[in-house]
């Protein structure tokens, strides 16, 4: 009823391949944007800014960024952690070696780092697959992560071996470090994200989308039928780790304020991966709806027990979240493997014909 | 020249200069990687019989060693604890299998990791509610395992042999070898060698996928034990004995994941060479600490001349 299709007729190939094919699809994203960029900051408190909605959109970022690399083309990645440390050191290096560069400049810039150290360490993908390309992927972690502990000049040689965002202006307004106002922030996320999005949205669905998808399905195949592996593969890690990359400098310089290297561990790694495969792999839609998931849900299970009066140590609620969170993956794999995005379109199909059965 | 001549010169001048250090330090590698070699063996059974690439191995260990030590603390004797613990890692295979691997059959493989992963989460918060989060320390004496020393004075020098080690050496061996035994020659050994070759072929010829899965879950939960006694003799049992399961896929990857033999030489290999590379190029030349990804690099250059690992199966991909 609300979402009916009859009615909207294609005349053309260009209106079939169109964003939008259905007007419903375009009317609900609308709908999304206003709240995003409108509704949440006239009504939200700094605690929500601070707990969800910033760590949202950068887990969404990152997260796209490995669905792009292991959704799309197929190349199992554990290693995200460690290249978003390398986008963040990076973009931490340019604004000490260049203060008065503006920081959304260094941001893009310092994707470019990580995509190099992406497609360095994607190159064994041209000989190993599966999981033994997953286990290699661990030697950038810890190799990146080691090397963010012992090279000085990575944090300037500071004695806290971490590295502090600086503030940082932007055509006269705070946008990073102490002085940063938590809206400034939310907005220029939100832009990069937007930007980012829809960016990769019409990279996936695009020539190169299909090539990765070709290569995903199975490589050999996609060999045979000319498409070069070498190109394909490593165009996903340089892109993938791009954008990882940025998702890392937002991390540190737009939401957490400071990092050490540890952040960037294997946990962080899991962490996003959790996130793309929760939301769906091959979609994006997905990142978002798992970031959201797994973002939200330890700040929900921590404000739990205190709603219903019960007071229980802080520890142990970590704990507990642990193991709500593991059990919580074991049974949305069972129920979907192919994650959140594909209920939403469940509902969509539902919806479309609803209330009529078929 | 200074620095090539620290690189390859100074080292073996180091080592041909001090051999008796060199042999301690070869000790300590080689007892380091009979614990890798077990923790490997633990992911290879697995992935063998089901094609489960088992995460969970590493938090397995700790979970076993903090039950062992768990119940000993709360007046069980030693020997009874021991079996108590088996039962409990029983419990916990038939679980697994249960609630996670057959409503997952089927599916693809990274599916099943990351329900690896899930269960890996859902054992340290249930680990720490239940025991705590300090380290403790393991029942060594309780056991009958020797805690003393054997020093020796090869070439004028010195070296020490701690007992646990030694001890846990000889218990890796023996478990390797009934294991081996057992997977060779016993009939449920076979069956689950026929369902690493072929799940459907298997199950045709009457071969319960369900029970070979808990047995070989099971099988990975005495091999847990078995580390988490040893590694906890050596470490204090706590959750930080977790990372050791990243020590374990190196492992994996320089030996093959099919392959029992792969699994114990990856596993020797690799002790050895990071502990020599750490003390003669790591700590004097880049700062230490250089375990934590020097097993990836070896492993990564290996898989790059032979992408199926050392032992591994030729893997074969058709069109």
């Amino acid at each position: 009823m609300f979402y009916r299709t009859a009615g909207q007729f294609k005349t053309s190939y260009k209106a079939d391949h169109a964003l939008f094919p259905v007007r419903q699809d375009a009317i609900l994203l609308g709908i999304i944007l206003v709240l995003a960029f409108v509704i949440f900051p006239l009504t939200a408190s700094e605690f929500t800014f601070e707990a969800l909605l910033i760590p949202v959109l950068i887990y969404s970022l990152a997260a796209l960024g490995l669905n792009i690399l292991t959704g799309y083309a197929g190349q199992l990645s554990l290693g995200t952690g460690a290249f978003m440390g390398v986008g963040a050191y990076a973009c931490y290096k340019l604004i000490s070696i260049f203060p008065e560069m503006n920081i959304a400049i260094a941001i893009a810039l310092s994707g470019f780092f990580s995509a190099s150290i992406g497609v360095l360490f994607g190159l064994p993908s041209l000989r190993i697959k599966g999981f033994y390309l997953a286990i290699a992927t661990l030697a950038a972690q810890f190799f990146l992560v080691w090397l963010f502990q012992k090279w000085g000049w990575l944090y300037n040689y500071n004695s806290s071996a971490a590295i502090q965002v600086p503030n940082i202006r932007m055509f006269g307004l705070w946008v990073a470090g102490p002085q940063a106002d938590h809206l400034t922030r939310y907005y220029f996320v939100l832009a990069v994200v937007c930007l980012v999005t829809w960016f990769a949205i019409n990279l996936t669905r695009g020539r190169i989308g299909r090539m990765w998808k070709a290569v995903r399905d199975m490589d050999i195949a996609a060999e045979l039928v000319g498409i070069n592996l070498m190109k394909a593969k490593l165009l996903a890690f340089f892109i993938s780790s791009y954008i990882v990359g940025v998702a890392g400098a937002l991390f540190v310089f737009l939401w957490r304020g400071a990092a050490e290297a540890n952040l960037f561990g294997i946990g962080l790694s899991f962490r996003v991966l959790f996130i793309a495969i929760i939301g769906g792999l091959g979609s994006i839609l997905g990142n978002y709806l798992g970031a959201i998931l797994i973002v939200a849900l330890p700040v929900l299970i921590s404000a739990t027990p205190e709603m219903f009066g019960v007071s229980i140590s802080s520890a142990t609620v970590e704990h507990l979240n642990t193991m709500i969170i593991g059990a919580l993956i074991i049974a949305f794999l069972i129920i979907e493997p192919h994650g959140l995005a594909r209920f939403w379109a469940m509902i969509r199909e539902k919806l479309i014909l609803w209330p009529f059965p078929h | 020249m200074d620095l090539l001549n620290s690189i390859i010169v100074q080292p073996f001048a180091d080592m041909a200069g001090a051999p008796d250090f060199l042999l301690q330090v070869l000790w300590e590698g080689l007892v380091g990687g009979v614990l890798y070699a077990l923790i490997a063996l633990g992911f290879v059974l697995i992935f063998k019989s089901s094609r489960i690439f088992n995460f969970a191995q590493g938090i397995m260990v700790v979970f076993a060693a903090l039950t062992l030590v768990g119940l000993y603390e709360n007046g069980v004797p030693a020997l009874l604890a021991l079996p108590l613990t088996l039962l409990v890692m029983l419990i916990l295979a038939v679980a697994i299998e249960r609630v996670v691997l057959r409503p997952l059959v089927n599916q693809p493989d990274i599916i099943l990791f990351m329900a690896t992963i899930g269960i890996t989460l859902f054992l340290v918060g249930l680990g720490e509610i239940i025991f705590g989060g300090e380290n403790k320390v393991m029942i060594t004496e309780q056991l009958f395992i020797p805690t003393g020393s054997f020093e020796f004075e090869p070439f004028g020098g010195f070296v020490l042999m701690e007992q646990k080690d030694v001890t846990a050496v000889i218990g890796a061996v023996v478990l390797v070898a009934a294991l081996l035994l057992f997977l060779n020659k016993s009939k449920i050994g076979r069956a689950i060698r026929a369902l690493g070759d072929d799940h459907q072929a298997a199950l045709s010829v009457g071969i319960s996928l369900s029970t070979i899965w808990v047995i070989v879950w099971f099988i990975a939960g005495i091999i847990a034990l078995a580390t988490g006694i040893v590694w906890g003799a050596r470490a204090g049992v706590s959750f930080a004995l977790e990372v050791i399961a990243y020590k374990a896929l190196p492992v994996l990857m320089l030996g093959g994941l099919e392959s029992v033999t792969g699994a114990i030489i990856g596993g020797l290999a690799i002790g050895i060479l990071e502990k020599l590379f750490e003390i003669y190029w790591g700590q004097p030349l880049l700062g230490g600490n250089t375990e934590a990804w020097f097993a990836y690099v070896v492993a990564l250059i290996v898989l790059l001349f032979r992408p199926q690992g050392l032992f591994g199966e030729k893997i074969i991909e058709r069109v």
